[in-house]
């Protein structure tokens, strides 16, 4: 039996969802109708999940990077990508996800320091990172030299589907140990 | 200098000198964390002697251009080593461990692996899903409404530009060369005649800026030399001249 979202909120959200090709957050869908509640917005977007996850749909509404966006479904990747109507991002090495996890983690920080923690210069690899706009400078330190310090981009957590950096791994554990001072063991 | 850094003789193992393996290990920690699990040791008691020649060999084997990065670790547990051999003073609880500050950043890189595992993991659940192929375009600023204008305001508007064209308010800068030399003959002859002057006996009222400079220039070098004294009760206030009681003695 087809049923397709039928709340006009539903469908206005899933309009502007597929108008959007950046995840948008949920204040950002609050500008569409001001006459609604908070609680209908949450209600709409999860009648047109349940619709594109219950309905055969090839796409599916996920929520990351922050905000709600509207997505292929996976097993579809390999075959757009052959046909060539889409391709894939590039797989970041190992060097450069470390180098983002210590960013993302200890954000904002210097060069020097993450080439403490990860023993080899990075100053390519900021470059890389920049230009694919996953972590911009966000200040300067105090101190000598003022060095420039780093923080990561809404791009970063869109690129690893993450919601928020809240949602990395054990991060209030990690960020401590990560941050703890050297200790005699 | 050298052109070829010094490669030592792979004999272990039969090996080749020149094996890159620039990728597979993202720096020396990466290494070192490496040879530890495969040696299974455990990272806070590390057989320091056993894992440093571990290294060492290794190294040998990886690409030139990250050397600097593994030669750095290299000497850094060399020195641990011989710490470790030098006999300890005093008893073990006053012992630092020379090996507490590596196996610090060995815990830490480690927390860091973990979090590349959870990025590599979520990344690629990301990439395997498209998003719109829409790009935002930047906002176009609306085209300019046609002009409502005749040919005759036109060309008279031009005439009108063209006319203002003409006088154009070009300065001309002329070098003029500051005479100093001139200035300290004037300022001489003044103090020739009288054992005290002012600034305006050597500057007249009226004087380009350049005579007004080439004065100052030249009682300052008078001055150097010791031929005159100069005063000045406050800011802006008149300067004194005076013939130098030491020189004139002389």
């Amino acid at each position: 039996m087809w049923r397709s979202p039928v709340t006009p909120l539903a469908k206005l959200l899933e309009a502007a969802l597929f108008a959007s090709g950046r995840p948008v957050p949920l204040d950002e869908l609050y500008g569409l109708d001001s006459e609604s509640s908070p609680a209908a917005f949450a209600m709409a977007l999860d009648e047109i999940r349940e619709c594109y996850d219950n309905q055969g749909h090839g796409v599916e509404l996920v929520e990351l990077g922050g905000g709600w966006q509207v997505l292929t479904r996976p097993e579809f990747t390999e075959t757009i990508e052959r046909a060539q109507l889409a391709s894939r991002p590039q797989r970041l090495s190992s060097a450069a996800l470390e180098t983002l996890a210590i960013v993302a983690y200890r954000q904002p920080i210097a060069r020097a320091d993450i080439e403490e923690i990860r023993g080899v210069s990075v100053g390519g690899m900021l470059k890389t990172l920049l230009e694919r706009g996953l972590i911009d400078v966000v200040g300067r330190a105090e101190g000598l030299g003022r060095p420039l310090l780093y923080g990561t981009t809404p791009a970063f957590l869109e690129q690893f589907a993450l919601r928020h950096l809240g949602e990395l791994p054990r991060a209030d554990e990690l960020a401590v140990a990560l941050r703890a001072e050297p200790r005699p063991l | 200098m050298p052109s070829v850094p010094y490669v030592p003789e792979a004999d272990a193992g039969g090996e080749s000198s020149f094996v890159v393996e620039l990728d597979q290990f993202s720096g020396p920690l990466d290494l070192l964390l490496t040879l530890i699990r495969e040696e299974q040791v455990e990272i806070t008691d590390i057989p320091i002697a056993r894992i440093c020649e571990q290294f060492l060999a290794r190294i040998h084997s990886l690409g030139l251009g990250q050397a600097a990065d593994y030669l750095e670790m290299a000497a850094r547990l060399l020195r641990i080593k011989v710490q470790m051999l030098l006999p300890r003073h005093g008893d073990d609880e006053t012992w630092d461990d020379p090996r507490a500050e590596l196996v610090r950043r060995l815990l830490e890189y480690q927390q860091v692996r973990e979090v590349v595992d959870v990025l590599e993991h979520r990344g690629e659940e990301r990439r395997s899903r498209f998003a719109r192929g829409y790009l935002p375009v930047d906002p176009v600023t609306p085209p300019e409404s046609p002009l409502s204008l005749s040919l005759p305001e036109l060309l008279a508007a031009v005439d009108r530009v063209l006319r203002l064209l003409r006088e154009p308010d070009v300065h001309d800068i002329v070098p003029r060369a500051l005479d100093v030399e001139g200035a300290i003959a004037t300022i001489r002859a003044v103090l020739a005649m009288r054992v005290s002057a002012r600034w305006r006996d050597v500057v007249a009222l009226g004087a380009e800026p350049w005579e007004v400079l080439s004065a100052l220039l030249g009682l300052l070098e008078l001055a150097r030399r010791g031929e005159l004294r100069l005063r000045q009760q406050r800011p802006f206030a008149d300067v004194e001249i005076s013939r130098d009681a030491a020189s004139e003695a002389a």
